[in-house]
């Protein structure tokens, strides 16, 4: 039947290139239905838990700079001296955050006087006390925040992040 | 903690796309979007073949790519019915934005009316009308059929000065050609209505009056000016927040020197050099300091007058200036006429300037200096641009008349780098029939309600509850008026249509007010209405508009509007209908005939009659053709098309044949105030009717040939004495109160707080209007960041939550204006309007004292400098 053909031609092509699916169901492409039920796609995408630093090696308002969820997402952590809300770390005041503008994607620079990130291109800023709240600005999200997790050893780990990161249309690149 | 969404993967826009053209909605700029649908059911992919990008995205796409879309850019929305993926992207070929995207307009996909996602669920869906106690849905006929029958009777027995209107005179949202023709036709040609305001303000009037008196249309240059200019001179106007990519788009690049190429190639034979830029702000604004980053400092003068003292200055400036020779002499000669007069009637001292404004004399000036001495023996280029710090400031007619009579002097308007501009609101989009009947002084409506004058109150699309002076005594008479005919209406079965209309009109003769509100979205004035009808808004209907330099753009329609909802142009020609059924059930004939003319289907049958056959123009102007014109569009008016060559030029109307001058506010919005009586026969009509898409050509700017709009062609410079604070009531306001209340609007929710109220970023960020203050202030009332304080004064109070602000003078406040949590307007006095019914709004002192500490909503919020630094 050259409708169902084609159905099913959609469906192998759709599988093939949606990120952040296993490729465990590739050899089954061939029956889209049985496949679907074999390899359900995630509703989010999955995060890597990526070792940014140690405790130790942070210090009070000194930017550190990272990446994550891979090289081509710079971001920075942070150790801002006192407890804010979502900070991570024994003294709960460890962040991070992604440093592209969510408005246009140009670097941010940190200002270490007020704590913000501040974008030149279009004047946006954006407080890293308070998770990345837009103080001013273009934007029309706050600043993606990395979910920390820190372990036993003082490793600092992000595993996930709440916004979409400027230039990418899923968080975790295919 | 700062409001997330958690979305970390949005659908991919397919190759096969559809996709419409989009002008922003909210504000005057304008900007550029596209609106891409795709079904439900489907989605592209991350192979350059499988997206409308045909861009590789499974790699980082680059910064001021085209290829990324914010979680706020898209939705789900209905397209003829069904659920559609839709996208609201910024499109990067059109010339006004590049590509940017404000934190408005980037949201419009987020602020769509969606079933789906749950966005914009307060949309109106169905006519509601006051039934058993509260507002029921109910049909079109039945809603139309009510206040059809009850304006008649109103109009049978106080004639047409009993109803009254208060109706936007605006392009984009709740506004655009279709739309102010729809409604101009029905209470301009069916009625002569009298008793009519506008969205803004509470009288029909132009905010820049003196500018058209003197023959200068304030739309009168292009974008582009502001990236040839050696000088930008603005004056009450914050554009990084009002005209945000105007600014960055425009301002920047001549700020930075990256416009220089395209002066040097557009303007050889003289010296160019970035530019330099001069405020007239009594606050320091995030404009200004952007500025200082992009220009430095030794380019950035700002004039901190005190507030309301602006008239003097300008006339200080036209005195140095003429004093040391730096005028056009020929321009004005050839061009202009009264000048020595004004000259010697506005004379005033540097010196009596800088006692009066409290700016140092030197700075002045400098300011002239940077404003008109010749560079090179070269006319320097200045172009002047202002907004409501003039415009709803004190002596609103002679201080923008004392501004263009500046521009002028030194030969700044219709030239290159020059123009002497309203910076602008909405967009503009206003095409009615003669308001001559109206008159000047307008009647002043809001204070004629206060006075229980009326009988029936048709509203569109405006909330006097949250935008007018002596708001707190507006709605207590209003509540009270329309609460006699609530209460008659629970009166009697809602289902008796005869006794329904007698309780309600016999409830008017006790003095009462039966309110009609069109709007998209419930209002404040809305709770206190009877009816309700629910109207579309852009996208939802094809929609024309122009921005602030006349680029007139079709805004498809890429959506259906929610529920049983119409274009307000459709709903005006419905109430026409009935109107007219209305009246000939009583045997009145001759009037229900007024109401001919309203046979529109669509809102391009509505255009087709307006804009289309009324414009000065229009019979070059098609939908089929605006759409071919993309986001670029043309600049208004239009000449001709590629076809036919500029055939209908002339910028100016006071020549003959050249259409009809006339006293409309529609040259309030920056255009001509010309009013054609039959486009179809002006010329190139007949080679215009082709149905095509030819390309329209328009007009870059106005007034390029030296000739005005006037019956001689001359611009009149005018008389601008000094006179202090103009309005009533604000002397005695200055001297009794100790904090000055300056207002004006930020950067979140201008122009869209009307949908932002269930936005949950801008609700999260602002779920108070704010109010900047000094923290020495704030010691004396002892406040901390984030308290809710009152500001009060003999004519009201009202709320906001404070804004430590460093930067702000002591004694001077700045609160956010017509905001639905905190409305600035209950502490404005009534009579602080000026000879032309303008109100007064900035010049406002309060005290003001501490409610409460700050309050569990607004705890997580940062209340950090606004101004950007590294």
């Amino acid at each position: 039947m050259k409708r169902c053909d084609k159905l099913v031609d959609t469906g192998r092509r759709q599988f093939l290139r949606g990120s952040g699916i296993a490729a465990a169901g590739v050899a089954a492409a061939g029956f889209m239905p049985q496949e679907a039920k074999a390899a359900p796609a995630l509703a989010r995408v999955a995060y890597p838990a990526n070792r940014l630093s140690n405790v130790s090696e942070m210090k009070a308002n000194e930017p550190k700079d990272v990446s994550y969820p891979d090289g081509d997402a710079p971001g920075v952590l942070l150790k801002l001296g006192q407890r804010v809300e979502g900070g991570a770390g024994p003294d709960g005041d460890i962040v991070g955050f992604s440093t592209i503008c969510p408005h246009k994607g140009i670097p941010l620079a940190y200002n270490t006087d007020d704590r913000t990130l501040n974008c030149p291109g279009h004047y946006s800023r954006f407080d890293v006390e308070k998770g990345g709240q837009q103080v001013w600005g273009q934007a029309t999200q706050n600043l993606p925040q990395y979910v920390l997790r820190v372990d036993a050893n003082g490793d600092i780990f992000a595993e996930g992040i709440d916004e979409l990161l400027y230039g990418r249309l899923s968080n975790v690149l295919a | 903690m700062a409001y997330k969404r958690n979305i970390d993967r949005l659908p991919i826009i397919p190759a096969d796309a559809k996709k419409q053209n989009v002008t922003c909605h909210y504000c005057i700029v304008g900007c550029g979007y596209h609106a891409y649908t795709w079904p439900i059911n489907k989605q592209g992919g991350v192979a350059a073949g499988d997206n409308v990008f045909g861009a590789d995205l499974s790699l980082q796409q680059p910064a001021d790519t085209s290829a990324w879309y914010s979680p706020s850019m898209y939705n789900i929305v209905k397209q003829d019915g069904r659920d559609v993926h839709i996208v609201i992207k910024p499109d990067k070929e059109c010339v006004v934005n590049s590509g940017l995207g404000s934190i408005r307009g980037a949201r419009m996909a987020e602020m769509s009316y969606s079933r789906v996602r749950q966005t914009q669920q307060q949309r109106l869906t169905d006519p509601l009308v006051w039934r058993y106690g509260q507002m029921q849905p109910t049909s079109w006929d039945d809603a139309l059929d009510l206040v059809a029958r009850v304006t008649a009777a109103v109009i049978k027995d106080q004639g047409e000065d009993g109803l009254f209107v208060s109706a936007f005179d605006h392009g984009g949202a709740g506004g655009g050609y279709e739309n102010t023709w729809g409604t101009g036709k029905l209470y301009f040609t069916a009625m002569k209505i009298k008793n009519i305001r506008i969205h803004n303000r509470p009288a029909y009037n132009s905010e820049v009056h003196s500018s058209r008196d003197m023959g200068v249309g304030e739309l009168n240059n292009c974008y582009e000016d502001a990236e040839l200019a050696d000088t930008i001179i603005a004056c009450g106007t914050n554009a990084l927040e009002t005209q945000t990519n105007y600014f960055l788009n425009h301002w920047v690049p001549n700020l930075r020197g990256a416009s220089l190429d395209k002066k040097k190639a557009q303007l050889p034979n003289e010296s160019h050099a970035a530019a330099r830029v001069i405020f007239v702000d009594p606050r320091r604004t995030v404009t200004i300091n952007a500025c200082e980053a992009e220009a430095g400092k030794e380019n950035v003068l700002h004039l901190a007058i005190n507030s309301g003292t602006d008239l003097i200055l300008f006339n200080a400036l036209l005195t140095y200036v003429a004093e040391k020779g730096w005028l056009d002499k020929s321009f004005i000669s050839a061009s202009t006429k009264d000048f020595d007069k004004a000259l010697k009637a506005n004379k005033v001292s540097i010196d009596e300037a800088a006692k009066i404004t409290g700016v140092p004399a030197a700075d002045i000036i400098k300011a002239a200096t940077w404003i008109a001495e010749p560079k090179d023996g070269k006319r320097r280029r200045s172009m002047f641009a202002y907004e409501k710090g003039l415009i709803w400031g004190n002596d609103n007619y002679r201080t923008i008349a004392a501004l263009v009579n500046l521009a002028l002097a030194t030969g700044n308007v219709g030239r290159e780098g020059g123009g002497c501009v309203r910076m602008g609101g909405h967009q503009e989009g206003y095409s009615r029939p003669s308001d001559a009947h109206v008159g000047k002084p307008a009647a002043y409506v809001d204070d004629l309600i206060i006075k229980g004058k009326g009988g029936v109150h048709h509203v569109w699309a405006c909330d006097h509850y949250k935008t007018t002076l002596n708001a707190m005594e507006f709605k207590r008479v209003y509540k009270k008026r329309t609460d006699m005919v609530k209460d008659a209406m629970s009166s009697v079965p809602y289902g008796d249509r005869p006794a329904l209309v007698k309780a309600i009109t016999d409830a008017i003769k006790k003095g009462g007010l039966f309110a009609v509100d069109v709007d998209i979205v419930p209002t404040k004035i809305g709770e206190a209405c009877h009816v309700i009808l629910p109207a579309a808004t852009s996208g939802e209907m094809n929609l024309t508009s122009m921005n602030g330099e006349r680029r007139m753009r079709l805004t498809d329609r890429y959506m259906d509007p929610p529920g049983n909802s119409m274009p307000d142009c459709l709903i005006a020609a419905r109430i026409a209908n009935h109107m007219e059924r209305v009246f000939r059930e009583m045997g009145d004939a001759k009037t229900a005939d007024k109401f001919k003319g309203f046979d529109w289907k669509t809102e391009e049958d509505a255009f087709m009659d307006g804009y289309h056959l009324h414009e000065k123009g229009g019979q070059f102007v098609t939908y089929a053709r605006l759409r071919a014109m993309g986001t670029n569009g043309f600049q208004e008016p239009a000449v001709g098309l590629e076809t036919t060559g500029p055939v209908d030029a002339g910028t100016t109307t006071g020549q003959s044949g050249q259409g009809t001058l006339i006293p409309s506010i529609g040259s309030d919005r920056g255009k001509e105030n010309v009013i054609v009586d039959d486009a179809s026969k002006r010329p190139g009509a007949e080679a215009a009717a082709t149905g095509g898409t030819e390309r329209i050509i328009g007009t870059k700017r106005l007034f390029a040939d030296g000739k005005f709009n006037s019956k001689d062609g001359k611009a009149m410079f005018m008389e601008t004495v000094w006179r202090g604070l103009q309005a009533p009531g604000k002397d005695a306001q200055k001297k009794k109160f100790k904090y000055l209340i300056n207002n004006g609007r930020a950067n979140h929710v201008w122009q869209s707080a009307y949908l932002d109220v269930q936005n949950d970023l801008v609700m999260d960020r602002f779920p108070y209007a704010y109010i900047e203050m000094n923290p020495e202030d704030m010691a004396i009332v002892n406040v901390k960041a984030g308290d809710l304080i009152e500001v009060y004064n003999d004519e009201g109070s009202t709320q906001a939550m404070v804004y430590p602000t460093p930067t702000a003078r002591k004694g001077e406040t700045f609160m956010l204006f017509g905001y639905p949590t905190g409305v600035q307007g209950n502490v404005i006095n009534g009579e602080g309007v000026n000879e032309l019914v303008i109100p007064n709004y900035k010049q406002t002192w309060g005290n003001i004292r501490k409610i409460s500490d700050a309050p569990e909503g607004v705890k997580h919020l940062t209340f950090k400098s606004q101004e950007f630094k590294v």
